[in-house]
């Protein structure tokens, strides 16, 4: 009887998705840009997870986005400004676009904005175009996402960025032989790559590199193994949240330390809103990022006061930067067009924005659209006895390579 | 290579005890009772966020929270049985899937008003972190715990279900309630306290399964095919099926990600898959 019922339930929900994607049908947005002049407020449509296990993504997006009006005043180009905060509950494309669809259409959006999962922001991306929207990505971080539409413009980070650097520096840095361990999908592929490459160019070698399941519990066999094949290092690349606290457990309880493996990771393990909870067991785990709470400039000290305040308790982390910067983008070009917005002079704009953002210089390339920034080497210490990201190197003017 | 068999073999057996910790719960509801109880996560989830409060905010020492989870899920679990579970004894299992369903999405949206989104990890003390190395094989400290709980937990039950008067009562009231308040038994009280024991046993498992599994409200989603899975090759009726379910699931599961990493994360599917096929009404199952 109960076999029958899972089999039940399996075969409902197999109807239900295939029902929900015959009605993401062709959109049929094609809304085009009106020339009269508008004074109403200017609406933001934020596509993001509020609720479920990725809810705190979202959230940390949306403080970011509010930080930055907060502190620079809530009037861009005259207008004010009105945030449409829609909930994707996660990596789930069929419904980002769903909610696409009706913020163009029925809450006539200027800009698409948020985009936490590569998946959605993918989804999104032929929306954009057809409505000629641009489309702000404030986390999403596989190389592909910008080439999905001329509309699309990041703020965020790309993962090869930032796992290209960290590579170079292993090699340099006297580590020959390392294992690499991600997430599989999209981002993780996409940093098992960069490494591979630029560590193999640096002189070093990868012995083996494994994908695991995006919903795994049990990283122990996994670690195991690597301990066994004895690598002078492991590069990791796991989602924020839950998958690095599951992997620093087991991580600590394996004693891959003790048998002298470096950790090396992409600064989403020690995502500053979640590296607090992972208490001590972080300290001294080598990543490399675009921001970190820690960052030591008045705008960043500015940033983490103003977050502090919005978003009640806790510090930003690399989503808030990337919702502080895009609307940071949002506003230099809503005062560039003086509150009239045009999507392909609003992109015009975007192409080799410069701004000096919390996290350091950053600008938006010309040909890609997309970031172009420092990338830190850090190590989590202790500062006021709470773990910080703290950087100790720079790399500057960093691209995406894997375009 | 043997000493890495073992240890694979080890953490095997101790992530099997887990997911049978995880499970027995629901096993006792919807194996004893025949009652298809999916807010078992529920239930599971409320023990560990009484464990994670307790010792956060009050202080309480990590061992003294799984008595005071158990505890704590075993009267919500009395107290709900009293005002709705009862009504639903007598529903096809469509009405107590849609009820219990609905009842978990009330669960994770009250949770996450009280308590956040964010996940709750708990730092455990100091003597239950880390390796010990047994003849040259190193186990985990809190996966003995594990193996530890579920052997209490085995021969408890065991005991309790076919040595007691209890126990007898719950078996025949199980198997035909109007005979059995026939003769005198008071069955309301009986399925009361059944229940109660089985969402004690989810609080607890819930609790252990903190330092693996992680804590936040869309747990008793995210875990629900696991509890099913172990419930249902485990078979109803018995502690042993599900017992020996788990551990085979574990092992299997341990050894897959070790020695095939690349497609170690289906192995438990394929193989539970094969176990239904081949044992339709579970291992050890009753065939009703």
């Amino acid at each position: 009887m109960l076999a029958k019922l899972m089999l039940t339930f399996t075969c409902v929900w197999a109807l239900a998705a295939c029902k929900s994607n015959k009605t993401e049908a062709a959109p049929s947005a094609s809304a085009s840009a009106t020339p009269q002049v508008a004074t109403g407020p200017v609406k933001i449509g934020v596509l993001a997870a509020f609720s479920g296990p990725f809810a705190e993504y979202g959230k940390n997006i949306e403080n970011g986005m509010r930080s930055y009006l907060k502190l620079r005043g809530d009037r861009f180009g005259g207008r004010k400004v009105e945030l449409i905060l829609r909930d994707t509950t996660g990596p789930a494309p069929d419904v980002a676009k769903r909610l696409a669809q009706e913020l163009i259409l029925r809450d006539k959006v200027s800009f698409l904005a948020g985009f936490d999962f590569t998946p959605n922001a993918i989804a999104v991306a032929p929306l954009a175009s057809e409505a000629k929207m641009p489309m702000i990505v404030m986390n999403a971080a596989s190389s592909v996402v910008t080439a999905k539409s001329p509309y699309i413009a990041r703020f965020s980070f790309t993962l090869p960025q930032v796992t290209a650097p960290l590579a170079e520096w292993a090699a340099k840095n006297g580590i020959k032989k390392a294992y690499s361990l991600v997430a599989d999908y999209a981002p993780g592929i996409d940093a098992e790559t960069a490494f591979k490459k630029s560590f193999s160019a640096a002189g070093g070698q990868v012995v083996d590199a494994v994908r695991v399941p995006l919903k795994n519990a049990d990283y122990s066999p996994f670690l195991q193994r690597i301990k066994d094949s004895k690598p002078e290092a492991v590069f990791i690349f796991l989602p924020s949240g839950e998958p690095g606290i599951a992997f620093m457990k087991a991580f600590n309880e394996r004693g891959l330390v003790k048998a002298g493996i470096k950790l090396l990771a992409t600064g989403d393990l020690t995502d500053d809103s979640v590296l607090a909870a992972m208490g001590d067991s972080t300290l001294g785990v080598i990543t490399t990022h675009h921001y970190s709470a820690a960052h030591d400039s008045p705008e960043n000290k500015e940033f983490v006061k103003v977050f502090g305040e919005v978003s009640g308790a806790g510090r930003p982390n690399f989503m808030a930067a990337g919702g502080y910067d895009g609307m940071a983008g949002i506003a230099e070009v809503m005062q560039r067009l003086n509150g009239q917005v045009d999507g392909d002079k609003a992109m015009a704009i975007f192409k080799g924005m410069k701004l000096l953002s919390p996290r350091g210089p950053i600008s938006i390339d010309a040909d890609t659209r997309d970031i172009v920034q420092t990338v830190y080497l850090r190590r989590v210490q202790k500062v006021d006895g709470a773990p910080f990201n703290v950087e100790s190197e720079r790399f500057e003017n960093v691209k995406d390579p894997g375009k | 290579m043997l000493s890495n068999f073992l240890g694979v073999v080890f953490d095997g057996v101790a992530y099997g005890c887990l997911l049978f910790l995880i499970s027995i719960g629901l096993s006792v509801t919807m194996g004893l009772m025949n009652f298809v109880n999916l807010a078992h996560g529920a239930f599971a989830m409320l023990g560990g966020y009484v464990c994670v409060y307790s010792m956060t905010r009050h202080g309480v020492p990590f061992l003294l929270t799984l008595p005071l989870a158990f505890i704590a899920t075993a009267l919500a679990g009395v107290v709900l049985e009293r005002l709705l579970y009862r009504r639903l004894y007598a529903s096809g299992p469509l009405d107590q899937v849609l009820f219990s369903i609905g009842l978990t999405f009330m669960a994770i949206g009250a949770t996450t008003y009280v308590f956040g989104s964010a996940q709750q990890p708990i730092q455990l003390p100091a003597f239950l972190q880390g390796q010990v190395s047994v003849v040259g094989v190193a186990l985990g400290v809190y996966r003995l715990l594990l193996i530890a709980v579920v052997l209490v937990i085995r021969f408890g039950l065991g005991f309790l279900f076919s040595r007691t008067r209890f126990g007898a009562q719950v078996r025949a009231a199980v198997d035909n309630r109007d005979v059995c308040a026939g003769v005198g038994v008071d069955v309301d009280r009986v399925f009361c306290l059944t229940f109660g024991l089985g969402s004690g046993l989810a609080g607890l498992g819930g609790t252990l399964g903190i330092d693996l599994l992680g804590l936040d409200p869309t747990f008793p989603l995210k875990y629900l095919v696991s509890f099913l899975l172990i419930a249902t090759v485990g078979g109803t009726g018995t502690i042993k099926g599900p017992l020996a379910t788990a551990l085979l699931l574990g092992v299997f599961d341990d050894a897959g990600k070790y020695y095939v990493p690349q497609i170690g994360a289906f192995v438990i599917y394929v193989l539970a898959l094969i176990l239904l096929v081949v044992f339709p009404a579970g291992l050890f199952g009753r065939r009703s």
